[in-house]
């Protein structure tokens, strides 16, 4: 699904991604860990393509496809989804005029017909169910007013939409209830299939109770230092990080 | 809407220049330039007007003469040479037009080119056009269907000719011969425009509307509108306007005035899009408008505009609330880019008891224009629990541009409320992101965000308009942020 070679990355001039490697296959959901500070959402951020950051080495090969080289919407438009940590808000332009104009945009983009304003919203009903978010939420303007647990029922509603190959979930459960977290993971492993592939950022084991993870990475310094199966978050959630930073002084 | 889809936006888009930028090639009748006495007799005399309208032109001309062009907009533009420029430009024509059937092709094509629709059985939803161009009425269409209700709805030269005793009633109630300079210049060289009146109880059934356009280079235009909504009656007006791409500067100097008595409601729309000058800075129309209305008792004013076009715009759409219990409002989107500049509100004068205000103003500003909101919210005395509620809100596309809100504020009756919300934001580099996280290119995405910050207003235009507004505010903003 997507391969990353020796990416370094920096803003401002400040490296925060120092030679990363991580290859993600389909089927597989990967959890990505650590402390403050240690480049994870930086990672999401360059996958996605943000402007703010500039590549200075590695290559990220997404389905075969030079990701660096392609623009944040076509990253999009070939199937990578971001949900944010932060969503943003849109006064005024509803949830489902947004969506229709990026599935109609993603649709192009491939050749494919626009979706019929029946067809979508038969999605919409669908897919906002699978999350437990309020219909009505998907006629008012994006993100406008949402509580923090309803912004990130949204992003995995919009994901749902999307229909992804590779979800990246940038510190989802930061901020939520533990209905909301519950609801959150639930709508993640619904949409779990041998072929799509989700990466998840997160600080905290807790996501991981709900969405089990095939691998765990432990990021630090912005390499990944550490990985192994699900019990490896458990054992951070034990230990803290302070066992990697002492391990890995000089990264 | 529901027919305009994305698709639609997207073809539109791939025209982004002003495409209203092209010359009608038809003969025109244009009097040598100039401003006179003799002029002003001159057009008078071409119009066949009564002696009382010609004196009201004289004595406008004279006191125009002392007056000083206003400084205190927070524009700058150089002061246009009133002797430079033709006052009175018609398209040449046999005759009055009998019927469409007698309209220059040329002209039609003109239309079309403009989507400016006059065949009557060919048009699905009911609006009423009157096309103005250069100094004259072209043509006016639901006349007679507009008749068989008592409605007149012709160009202001046929009023004066056909109903004088109504144009002689209302013109210049609303805003004084000698209210402001420009005003002052529209009484003593005004050409035409529409009248508009609606009989006592009558709710007009579909749109009226003007379009005017500028074709002759040279000139200037200088319109009326007078419109007339008797007691209990309702209508909704648009108005359009658009301008060939030249390199100097021409003058628009416009009066609109608008009359609600007792229990009647207007509408009044405006898609303004004069051509704003090029990427430089070089050209574009000059836009001083005065628009005022009065409410009598329990009747309603509502100002829409969306302001796209013009180098320098300098216009507020105002109501003087004079009857108990009358309602203003006035909403608002204008947009500057490259240097365009924009000095644009309005004035709500309460005077009656219970009356009420909103003003609701988004600024739009690029490149390296500047936009500024000027209003005037005004208690008198004998307003009691008057009531206003002002919102401002301004959209920065670039770091070059700039947004001003100069909000006045005179109350002298304590029962009055009075509140103001003012906003002024960047369109986030985050928005944007986010939307091409979604697989939404850029230009698609400014148009979601522009069109989602100004729905407030949109809103409250009629559908068709809205659509078309939505495209301007898109294509306007091509390519703009940095």
């Amino acid at each position: 699904m997507i391969t990353i070679k020796n990416l370094h990355a920096s803003i401002d001039g400040k490296e925060i991604l120092r030679g990363l490697n991580l290859t993600v296959n389909a089927g597989e959901v990967h959890a990505i860990m650590g402390p403050n500070g240690a480049g994870k959402s930086t990672l999401a951020s360059v996958l996605a393509g943000r402007d703010a950051y500039e590549i200075t080495a590695g290559e990220v090969i997404f389905e075969g496809t030079d990701l660096l080289s392609l623009s944040t919407e076509d990253r999009a438009r070939e199937g990578l989804f971001l949900a944010f940590q932060y969503p943003v808000e849109i006064p005024g332009v509803s949830n489902v005029n947004f969506l229709r104009t990026a599935i109609n945009e993603i649709r192009a983009y491939k050749g494919e017909e626009s979706l019929s304003a029946k067809d979508f919203m038969s999605l919409v009903r669908e897919k906002s169910a699978l999350v437990e978010l309020d219909s009505k939420l998907a006629s008012r303007s994006v993100n406008e007013g949402f509580s923090g647990g309803e912004k990130k029922r949204n992003e995995i509603f919009q994901m749902a939409m999307l229909a992804p190959k590779l979800a990246i979930l940038d510190e989802t459960d930061s901020g939520l209830d533990i209905d909301a977290l519950r609801i959150v993971a639930k709508g993640v492993n619904q949409l779990k299939s041998p072929e799509n592939a989700a990466i998840v950022i997160t600080h905290y084991q807790r996501l991981l109770d709900y969405i089990v993870p095939d691998f765990v990475h432990v990021l630090y310094k912005g390499q990944i230092v550490k990985t192994g199966g699900k019990e490896l978050a458990l054992e951070l959630e034990e230990k803290g990080y302070d066992w990697i930073k002492d391990a890995h002084p000089t990264v | 809407m529901a027919n305009y889809t994305e698709e639609n936006l997207a073809e539109e888009l791939e025209n982004q220049e002003y495409k209203f930028g092209f010359v009608t090639p038809i003969d025109s009748d244009t009097i040598p330039i100039g401003l006179s006495e003799d002029v002003i007799r001159l057009i008078s005399n071409k119009k066949e007007e009564p002696l009382w309208l010609l004196e009201h032109r004289l004595h406008a001309y004279n006191v125009w003469k002392t007056m000083e062009e206003p400084k205190w907009a927070h524009v700058k533009y150089k002061k246009p040479d009133f002797q430079n420029i033709a006052y009175y430009s018609a398209p040449k024509q046999s005759k009055k037009y009998e019927s469409w059937d007698d309209v220059d092709p040329e002209m039609k094509a003109t239309m079309a080119k403009l989507g400016i629709s006059m065949e009557e059985q060919q048009r699905l939803t009911g609006v009423a056009v009157d096309f103005v161009m250069d100094s004259v009425s072209v043509a006016t269409s639901f006349k007679e269907k507009l008749g068989e209700l008592g409605i007149i709805f012709c160009s202001f030269s046929e009023a004066v000719q056909n109903h004088p005793d109504l144009v002689r009633k209302y013109m210049g109630t609303v805003i004084p011969t000698t209210d402001n300079y420009y005003a002052a210049l529209n009484n003593a060289v005004f050409t035409d425009g529409s009248f508009c009146y609606i009989p006592k109880g009558v709710r007009c059934p579909m749109e009226l509307s003007t379009y005017f356009r500028i074709n002759a280079g040279g000139t200037g235009q200088f319109e009326r509108t007078l419109v007339v909504a008797d007691e209990g009656s309702y209508v909704s007006y648009l108005e359009g306007c658009t301008a060939p791409q030249r390199d100097e500067n021409q003058l628009h100097a416009a009066v609109v005035e608008l009359i609600a008595l007792d229990n009647a409601e207007i509408k009044y729309s405006t898609v303004q899009n004069w051509y704003p000058g090029d990427k430089n800075g070089l050209g574009g129309i000059f836009n001083f408008v005065t628009k005022r209305g009065i409410c009598h008792t329990n009747s309603k004013i509502s100002w829409t505009q969306v302001e796209t076009g013009s180098a320098v715009t300098w216009k507020y759409p105002s109501c003087i609330l004079k009857g108990d219990h009358s309602i203003g409002e006035f909403y608002s989107v204008a947009v500057t880019n490259n240097y365009q500049q924009a000095d644009t509100g309005t004035k709500m004068i309460h005077l009656g008891k219970n009356t009420k205000s909103t003003i609701i103003s988004k600024g739009i500003s690029a490149g390296k224009s500047q936009n500024s909101y000027r209003g005037l919210v005004q208690i008198h005395k004998s307003a009691k629990n008057a009531r206003n509620f002002s919102q401002c809100d301004s959209l920065l596309m670039s770091s070059e541009c700039g947004a001003h809100t100069f909000p006045y504020i005179e109350c002298k009756n304590s029962t009055a409320k009075i509140e103001h919300e003012a906003t002024t934001s960047k369109i986030g580099e985050d928005q944007l992101f986010y939307c091409k996280q979604r697989g939404i290119g850029e230009e698609k995405a400014i148009g979601l965000i522009v069109n989602g910050y100004c729905k407030e207003v949109l809103n409250q235009l009629p559908m068709e308009f809205a659509v078309e507004a939505q495209k301007l505010l898109t294509i306007s903003l091509e390519g703009s942020v940095g």
